[in-house]
């Protein structure tokens, strides 16, 4: 087993510094976050509360029809717990608009659609609010691409898309988030008793590990095999990688002049701040 | 002989020159009253680290006609000043350099020769790498200049010490990585470890200078340090704040050590050319570029 551990003081310092970087030198200083109860989004809300001080928050809670009432208490739990901004919209009407003309829709197809919902609130409250969306996903869920493109993994900067998830419970734990939040099943909740584990077929303790002999230990994966991994877990997961690298960069255009977008036309985004 | 020195661990706007040039006098103008002899600014602390397609957009040379260094020079009368900018040659080459300002006149400017292009870097692909590693004469003593990946390697100070240098100056603009349950990023440690074992073998002043900040994802963990001859620490700037740090180097320290431990008198430098001419002569030789 290999120690994940984190220093989480430095986790913060590091972070809070980013949150605060980012935001402020895109010419903002607030932020708007959607705060869906669990663990990830729980703790962007808190680093970003951190950084940039619980009043120029804000986190947005957004059910869907079917969303569990523990997902918005324990939203709740962590706008108390930060002293950040609040409100609730709910997606219901937003998401049966397109989901009620399609009567045999898939619920990946359905789930898609309230991640997308999700973000089109989050985006327009950000103009109102005047504040940048925070990111809340983590390294795992980035590298497995379970995440819905242009959903859930939209937003302006993301403060915990270096960590994995056990070390989003160690750094969550040491920042105060409730336990309650730490300890539950992590849940997408796009339908009734959907678990992150149980769709993936394995836990984060063990992909964890597996990701990061693979990525930052830059392991083959038939070292990772011979380290004791399942041969057949270890494949399942480099398909995942492989498969979902969309997911992960800007779509590619094609090439024709001497300059093009995303291949020598090459700044930072803080580019002159 | 006593050489007060300043530490100038600053952040930068990305590709605005005018703005860091600002800040630069005014760190300048603040070591000066504090009556420090040199001020020493991190890598590329005119520009910014992160350039990219900004790089020819932003290079200067360090001659009088330049306006940039022109103020730079103005400022470096009654102190000596070491600032990182990009440089472009007669021909259009661009360089990562650092220059050392006295008394208004440019005394040195070093091109970082190594240009680390892997992981996250990509130097090599914007950048002309320098050719030379050589000491200078300063008011202080023989210097040598160093830009960070240039001290990841053994072998440039390794040849500033046997060019002369009694006072290692290496800037960095290092983007901090390497996050476990230590307090510090291991970048951080490493860093200091390899400081202060060239401090320790080559009975040196090192003195470093890294810059804080960010740039997109990027930080920059600043903790700049100086290690003394004898590889104790001087001085230590915080790490993620900017900072102008002091440091008083008693250079007389260098007799003192030298005398201790004849590490330069015993180096064998005519075994060291010898064997490198065989080693790298040597068909199918596996170390040498």
């Amino acid at each position: 087993m290999k120690n994940l551990d984190i220093n989480t003081d430095l986790a913060t310092e590091i972070i809070s510094g980013f949150i605060h970087s980012e935001t402020t030198r895109a010419g903002f200083s607030k932020a708007v976050i959607g705060v869906s109860g669990g663990i990830d989004s729980a703790l962007s809300c808190f680093l970003a509360a951190h950084a940039l001080g619980g009043e120029n928050v804000l986190a947005v809670r957004m059910p869907y029809t079917t969303s569990s009432q523990d997902s918005l208490d324990h939203a709740q739990l962590v706008i108390d717990k930060t002293g950040v901004q609040s409100t609730t919209i709910p997606i219901g009407a937003i998401a049966d608009g397109l989901i009620n003309q399609f009567p045999d829709m898939s619920k990946m197809c359905q789930g898609n659609i309230m991640a997308r919902s999700r973000m089109i609130v989050l985006y327009d409250r950000s103009v109102e609010f005047k504040g940048l969306v925070v990111g809340t996903s983590n390294k795992t869920e980035i590298l497995l691409g379970y995440s819905t493109l242009f959903g859930d993994s939209a937003c302006a900067f993301n403060p915990i898309g270096d960590l994995y998830k056990t070390q989003v419970r160690q750094l969550s734990r040491a920042l105060g988030v409730p336990d309650i939040i730490v300890d539950k099943a992590p849940t997408a909740d796009l339908w009734a008793g959907q678990t992150d584990e149980g769709e993936l077929g394995f836990t984060y303790a063990d992909v964890d590990q597996l990701l990061y002999l693979l990525v930052d230990e830059r392991y083959t994966p038939e070292e990772c095999v011979q380290e004791g991994f399942d041969k057949k877990f270890v494949e399942t997961v480099v398909k995942r990688i492989q498969r979902s690298h969309f997911k992960r960069i800007m779509p590619p255009i094609a090439k024709l002049s001497n300059r093009t977008i995303g291949y020598d036309f090459l700044y930072l985004r803080d580019w002159g701040t | 002989m006593k050489l007060k020195l300043a530490l100038a661990q600053i952040n930068t706007k990305l590709g605005v020159v005018e703005s860091n040039l600002e800040k630069h006098l005014a760190q300048i103008e603040k070591a000066s009253k504090e009556k420090a002899d040199l001020v020493v600014f991190p890598e590329l602390s005119l520009t910014g680290y992160s350039l990219q397609d900004l790089a020819p957009t932003v290079a200067h040379r360090a001659v009088p006609e330049d306006l940039v260094f022109k103020r730079l020079l103005d400022a470096s009368q009654d102190i000596d000043v070491v600032v990182g900018f990009v440089e472009e040659d007669l021909r259009n080459r661009f360089f990562i350099s650092s220059a050392y300002l006295s008394r208004g006149e440019v005394s040195h400017v070093h091109r970082k020769v190594y240009l680390p292009t892997y992981g996250l870097f990509d130097e090599g692909r914007f950048f002309a790498w320098g050719d030379t590693t050589a000491a200078f004469n300063t008011r202080f003593g023989r210097v040598g200049i160093l830009i960070c990946e240039d001290f990841w390697h053994v072998s440039p100070p390794y040849l500033l010490w046997l060019d002369g240098a009694d006072i290692f100056l290496f800037v960095s603009a290092s983007p901090g990585r390497g996050l476990t349950s230590a307090p510090q990023l291991s970048t951080a440690q490493w860093v200091e470890s390899i400081n202060r074992a060239y401090a320790s073998i080559f009975t040196s002043f090192v003195v470093h200078c890294n810059r804080v900040g960010y740039e997109d994802g990027l930080h920059f963990s600043g903790g700049s340090t100086v290690f003394g001859p004898d590889g104790d620490l001087l001085a230590k700037a915080p790490y993620e704040d900017e900072s102008l740090t002091f440091c008083d180097l008693d250079l007389n320290q260098l007799h003192r050590s030298r005398s201790r431990l004849p590490l330069l008198r015993d180096e064998r430098t005519a075994l060291t050319q010898r064997e490198l001419n065989r080693i790298l002569n040597r068909d199918g030789s596996s170390s040498g570029r």
